[in-house]
């Protein structure tokens, strides 16, 4: 990549490779190019600017898991499709909170999206459960479960860390920790 | 319990892919013959792809909010806020210390009015209108009990200015008598005959002691006047003789007439009667006439306090004031002699041939 195009807005096609690639570069791009589009819908609309951080999070992960997942089939622009799913987060949040006056101040033209934040919305109660289900669990059940299955840290490297005498140890404990935090996580409603 | 975790332990290597070739045979043998294990393979798959799933969101949330950090939205948000109108960002900005202000100034301005009293006293604006009202009574009182105690005029009337009696020859010459305070103080005196002409006369003699006056009319259009129609009586006339007088109270000759009622006049004056006969103070110095047409006065005053109540100067009074005319005054001869040709005619006869000989008098006066 040439040194242009690693600052400044990503062109569409970009951004999807980027995100496929994990690119912390395309990434940060593609959050500073439309960030303060977003700003301006939301506190033009009687948001603030935490709003709009929320929203606009709430967005690019959609964005990210869709083209992750590889169901994301681009039909507009990348911006359009952005502030499409940043709009209609925030009308309905400003209908949750009562705030929501019957009229919004549009700064971009838009899509109708359909309700693929509701698909999100599903994932993300499961995730609030899981990160509950993690802080009940306490540690050092937590940091075993986070080092082995989310960081991929190998059962040696677990082992030294926690000064468990051997492997199988440690092992017997991860699974101790496992089974609670299953047992805790389908506890919650 | 460690039976379990050997199974989890199996799953786990088998979804990992770590079982030896017979192991892995040996463990889809199992899943296949025991429907449980096979439940326990999906959910065990389906749990850990959710804390990797959830570890991973975690660390995108942190990657996002890392970048965010770079954002001065602060600024972002100064540039990206549609601004509103100046008074708006003024109060947007201000608005707790204009609100501050605004409710100084209000708690100033209601204790400035709540110490200077006119919250209390409602009736403050009426007072200044109370006293009004009183100090307009007052001042009308004043100026009533200024009317009321005014000097009672005389009833020689001084008045300044235009002032108008009555006068009436005493020969055919042009010389005129009338009373002294109707001429007094003048500057120039004019008498008008009846047929509405004016002349200008000369002051030739005046009695103050008796109230009489003796004009001369120098105006050189006035032609002499036919021989006088009366004659003045020298002796006194009784009480209850019918008496007129006719005289210029106003511009149009004024007939007044009644009775002799007393042979004194005004606090037993015996230069005067008393006349019952309702005159106007334009009438002084006009001629005082009983019923034969014979002059037996000069009407000189009336009585402010009866009605009706008039006093003449007597004839004879007049007669001598024209006897001490000092000569060297008279230019030209005064003959006060008349013949009666009244008596006998009846009375609008007699104020008909009278009437040419009545002049109104008008004194001017700066």
């Amino acid at each position: 990549m040439s040194k242009e195009t690693n600052s400044g807005v990503p062109t569409d096609s970009e951004v999807i490779l980027g995100i496929l690639n994990n690119s912390e570069n395309v990434l940060k791009r593609l959050y500073l190019a439309y960030f303060p589009m977003i700003l301006q819908l939301v506190i033009n609309n009687n948001g603030s600017t935490d709003d709009a951080k929320d929203i606009y999070q709430e967005a690019i992960i959609v964005l990210y898991n869709k083209v992750k997942t590889g169901d994301f089939e681009l039909s507009s622009k990348l911006k359009t499709y952005i502030y499409s799913i940043c709009r209609r987060l925030w009308l309905k949040r400003l209908t949750q909170m009562n705030r929501y006056g019957g009229d919004i101040k549009d700064f971009q033209e838009f899509l109708v999206v359909d309700d693929e934040t509701e698909k999100n919305n599903e994932r993300d109660i499961q995730f609030n459960k899981m990160g509950s289900a993690l802080q009940q669990l306490g540690e050092p059940c937590k940091t075993i479960i986070e080092d082995f299955y989310i960081n991929n840290k190998s059962m040696q490297e677990i082992c030294e860390e926690f000064g468990y005498t051997n492997a199988d140890n440690a092992k017997t404990q991860k699974y101790k920790c496992l089974q609670r935090l299953k047992k805790l996580f389908f506890q919650q409603k | 319990m460690s039976e379990n975790n050997e199974l989890t332990e199996s799953i786990e290597r088998y979804l990992n892919g770590e079982m030896t070739k017979a192991e892995r045979a040996q463990f889809e043998e199992l899943r296949a013959k025991d429907a449980s294990v096979n439940t326990k393979v999906a959910e065990h798959k389906h749990f850990i792809n959710l804390v990797k799933q959830y570890g991973e969101r975690l660390e995108l949330e942190m990657r996002l909010d890392a970048i965010h950090d770079e954002i001065d939205v602060h600024t972002l948000e100064e540039e990206m806020m549609i601004h509103p109108s100046f008074i708006v960002r003024m109060w947007r900005n201000h608005h707790s210390k204009i609100s501050v202000a605004a409710s100084i100034a209000i708690f100033a301005v209601l204790s400035t009015l709540f110490f200077t009293g006119y919250l209390n006293n409602k009736n403050a604006n009426y007072g200044p209108l109370k006293g009004k009202i009183d100090q307009l009574e007052r001042d009308q009182n004043n100026l009533k009990n200024k009317v009321n105690n005014l000097p009672v005029q005389r009833p020689q009337m001084t008045n300044p200015g235009n002032f108008r009696g009555t006068g009436f020859a005493i020969s055919t010459n042009g010389y005129i008598v009338t009373d002294n305070h109707v001429i007094l103080h003048a500057d120039s005196v004019y008498v008008q005959a009846a047929d509405g002409k004016s002349y200008r006369t000369k002051v030739v003699y005046t009695e103050p002691v008796n109230d009489i006056a003796v004009l001369e009319i120098t105006d050189p259009s006035f032609k002499p006047l036919a021989p006088l129609p009366y004659t003045f009586k020298k002796t006194e006339t009784d009480l209850g003789e019918g008496v007129f007088t006719i005289g210029y109270p106003k511009d149009n000759i004024v007939l007044g007439s009644g009775l002799l009622t007393s042979s004194t006049g005004d606090r037993g004056d015996t230069t005067q009667y008393q006349i019952s006969a309702l005159l106007d103070y334009g009438h002084s110095g006009g001629p005082l006439l009983d019923s034969k047409g014979n002059i037996i006065g000069i009407i000189n005053g009336k009585q402010t306090r009866v009605a009706g109540a008039a006093f003449a100067v007597k004839t004879s009074y007049l007669l001598k004031a024209i006897k001490d005319i000092p000569a060297d005054s008279l230019n030209k001869p005064l003959n006060a002699n008349g013949k009666n040709i009244l008596a006998g005619l009846a009375r609008p006869q007699q104020i008909k041939k009278l009437e040419n000989y009545v002049f109104m008098v008008r004194v001017y006066n700066q």
